[in-house]
């Protein structure tokens, strides 16, 4: 290891200078093997899908604004809110969290790229083709109606409404394809991380002064690959079923649907987690930085993590209550949902104390932190009430779902991905977002969003039930849904700021020097944004907090742990 | 622009960091994926068994791959032992045991050509015919895919080897591929149990 003066000469802090031709430019990007750009590509891919199944929502909302609507016709409605569902999952959330873990994780382990860079490029442009795949499906191919052949089976696509019988045409080979090749993309990308994260660590950074960011990740990692392989090959058989005439899921022929259901679940609800898991690991970074104070309870936020990850493996059937599994499978899936909130409380009492008694300084990113604690929240208690089965005959397939979900993954997963976009932006592009727009942004998304969410548990609870494509009026749910409407309106316009800022601030923004936060964590130790090798001198840590030791040499973390 | 933002000096840079070798962590990522594939299968196959609405069964047709199955395990075999010839700078011995180990494992591929060929048009058993046509042509030809797959890999380390471009330092690297293959053969040996001696 070299001394210190070396060190500080080799650490060139300066980006470079001269822009080289635009052509290379789109010829570097296209071939880059580093984790920053794929991570950046990722993320930029991920918004542009969002801006789409964003306006696939609003469309959906002005339908239902009002009964006996016919802004769209039935079918498009159908394949509506299938595209909406798709690309959320598959083509927003996975590849946003996996570009931030791109570009993160080894900034914040010391390493200089991911394990396998090649295979980090090639699962990339895997899920992208993925996306431009299901895309494609609105204007390619004979499709049900004579036009286009976007799916409109649902997200998840039950059977035996996906056998040729039922689907002719090729909308749902473009459904079942598409998540095929991302959830290949999605493997691929997590043995990267797990492999990054085991085997790329700078020196002194053993598995318990690894930032909780990295660890997250891991653990949601680990998850793909029991998680994600079910669907792949539930995918695979529903290929055979399609092209080849097998019988798994086609009900004539002694096949199953539930079996489908059981598949497809298996995957489904750990993917929750799978998303979730990163936002967690958001939210360890950033309500620390923001509160001036140590992560509270390291080890416990670890050992929660990974029995998140291990009991959200047998919660799957709680999507099937209404199925009939029989008493002893109900019971089960009741207990086993219950007891995964138990370890999603630690985390979220652990945040707590971590606020506790710190001085907090509410920016941007902790404004949307504590949205994500509040809102988090209250999606896991309506989680809670539907894990009761008897609750869930009741509401099961109603707007009380939709309302539950949608507070799950735009209350808890949107917000802090918000968070995590002001918080390391000015590592990524160095310049700071813009401050007031970014209170813009968060004020008018949250009150949007309390307008929408809230509102759509009651319609729900009153009987109307999800994916009807309009409703008679004189049932109740007029009001409720013009309110959800109004909503989902300015929940719009605080993104479109959301999207402004992120492009104004690229070119107008101030500049944010290496370390804008005054954060701990490595990252930070780098030029924003990061040269290509991230660290001229690969970095040696003595405790957790890297950063913290270097600034307060007479009270170094590594005195306490 | 603060250039004490460097990074912390090491306090012990004697004490030795020693981290494990990523292309093993990987490939055991892989395998872990793959084995949930197949264990996907693999439930629907025994879901499905005796479920059929139509003959073929398959007590009616299935008959022991003992031939092909000693064949695929002893390649495992094989396999190890280029590995440790590799490490020990023997690529004679190596390109060997590679060689042997492709030989296996197309006789493999030939057994299970060979009892397709006899259920498809002997038996009349297709993909299509029923739920035990549609799980034992799926589950078996998943196998038999990773099979092909694992031979493009071994031919091409075998190809190396003979044209001198494999050495020592490559060791840990079939060490990888290696793995990759036993995982092969071990899920052969669950398909064997649930297709052939459960399921029939």
């Amino acid at each position: 290891m070299a001394n210190a003066t070396t060190t500080l000469e080799a650490i060139d802090l300066n980006s470079p200078a001269a822009r080289p031709p635009r052509a290379s430019v789109i010829y570097e990007w296209l071939t880059t093997v580093d984790h920053k750009k794929i991570g950046l590509m990722y993320i930029v891919y991920a918004l542009l899908f969002l801006v789409v199944a964003g306006a696939q929502a609003l469309v959906m909302r002005i339908q239902l604004a009002v009964p006996n609507n016919h802004f769209v016709s039935p079918q498009v409605f159908n394949r509506l809110f299938t595209m909406h569902g798709t690309t959320m999952i598959f083509f927003v959330a996975v590849p946003v969290l996996f570009g931030f873990g791109n570009y993160l994780i080894p900034l914040m382990i010391g390493a200089r790229d991911m394990a396998f860079p090649r295979l980090n490029a090639f699962s990339f442009w895997l899920s992208a083709f993925g996306g431009f795949l299901l895309y494609l499906s609105y204007i390619a191919g004979n499709g049900l109606y004579g036009a286009g052949s976007a799916p409109d089976v649902g997200w998840f696509a039950y059977a035996p409404l996906t056998a040729k019988v039922f689907s002719p045409g090729h909308s749902t080979d473009y459904w079942t394809l598409s998540v095929l090749l991302s959830g290949i993309g999605t493997t691929g990308t997590a043995i990267n991380i797990v492999a990054t994260a085991f085997c790329m660590r700078c020196k002194g950074m053993t598995l318990t002064r690894m930032p909780l960011f990295v660890w997250l990740y891991l653990v949601a990692s680990c998850m793909v690959f029991v998680v994600v392989s079910p669907l792949s090959a539930a995918q695979i058989m529903l290929c055979l079923d399609r092209y080849l005439g097998s019988h798994f899921f086609d009900t004539q022929a002694g096949g199953s649907a539930v079996l489908w259901m059981h598949f497809f679940w298996i995957f489904g609800h750990p993917e929750v987690y799978i998303l979730i898991l990163p936002t967690f690991a958001f939210m360890n970074e950033i309500i620390p930085v923001f509160s001036r104070k140590a992560i509270f309870g390291y080890p416990a936020m670890v050992a929660a993590s990974v029995g998140i990850g291990f009991v959200s493996l047998s919660v799957w059937a709680h999507h099937m209550f209404t199925v009939g599994m029989g008493p002893a499978g109900n019971t089960f899936f009741v207990f086993a949902t219950m007891v995964v909130s138990v370890p999603t409380g630690i985390k979220m009492f652990n945040w707590l104390a971590t606020i506790w008694g710190g001085k907090v300084i509410y920016q941007v990113p902790m404004m949307f932190a504590v949205g994500f604690l509040f809102q988090f929240l209250m999606a896991g208690l309506t989680g809670i009430m539907l894990s009761a089965a008897p609750f869930d005959w009741q509401l099961s397939a109603s707007y009380f779902v939709v309302a539950h979900f949608h507070y799950v993954i735009v209350g808890g997963i949107l917000f802090s991905l918000f968070a995590a976009f002001y918080y390391w932006y000015p590592k990524m592009t160095g310049r700071m977002m813009s401050e007031r727009l970014g209170k813009w942004h968060f004020w008018l998304f949250i009150i949007g969003f309390h307008i929408t969410f809230d509102f759509m548990h009651i319609p729900g609870l009153l009987g109307m039930p999800r994916r009807v494509y309009t409703y008679e009026a004189g049932r109740g749910w007029e009001v409720w849904n013009l309110i959800v409407g109004i909503g989902a309106i300015i929940q719009t316009i605080a993104t479109l700021i959301f999207v402004y800022n992120l492009i104004y601030s690229y070119f107008r923004g101030k500049i944010a020097g290496p370390d804008p936060w005054d954060a701990w964590t490595l990252e930070w130790a780098t030029a924003s944004p990061p040269q290509p090798y991230n660290f001229a001198v690969e970095p040696t840590i003595t405790s957790r907090r890297p950063l913290w030791d270097l600034k307060h040499p007479e009270d170094p973390d590594s005195s306490y742990e | 622009m603060q250039p004490s933002v460097a990074v912390p000096i090491s306090v012990d840079p004697e004490k030795s960091w020693v981290l494990p070798n990523r292309g093993i962590v990987g490939m055991w990522c892989l395998i872990t994926a793959e084995a949930a594939i197949f264990l996907i299968f693999i439930v629907a196959y025994v879901y499905y068994l005796g479920k059929n609405l139509s003959g073929p069964t398959p007590s009616e047709v299935l008959e022991l791959p003992i031939f092909g199955t000693i064949c695929l395990l002893s390649s495992s075999l094989t396999v190890h032992a280029a590995v440790v010839a590799l490490r020990k700078g023997n690529v004679r011995r190596c390109a060997l045991a590679l060689a042997l180990t492709v030989a296996l494992g197309a006789i493999f591929l030939l057994t299970t050509a060979k009892e397709w060929h006899h259920l498809i048009y002997e038996a009349g058993l297709t993909i299509r015919t029923n739920l035990f046509g549609t799980t034992y042509y799926s589950l078996v030809g998943l196998h038999a895919t990773h099979v092909i797959v694992g031979l493009l890999l071994l031919t091409a380390a075998l190809l190396f080897s003979l044209s001198g471009r494999v050495t020592e330092e490559h060791a840990e690297r079939l060490e990888v591929l290696s793995l990759y293959w036993h995982f092969v053969d071990a899920v052969w040996v669950i398909v064997f149990l649930v297709v052939y001696v459960i399921g029939r």
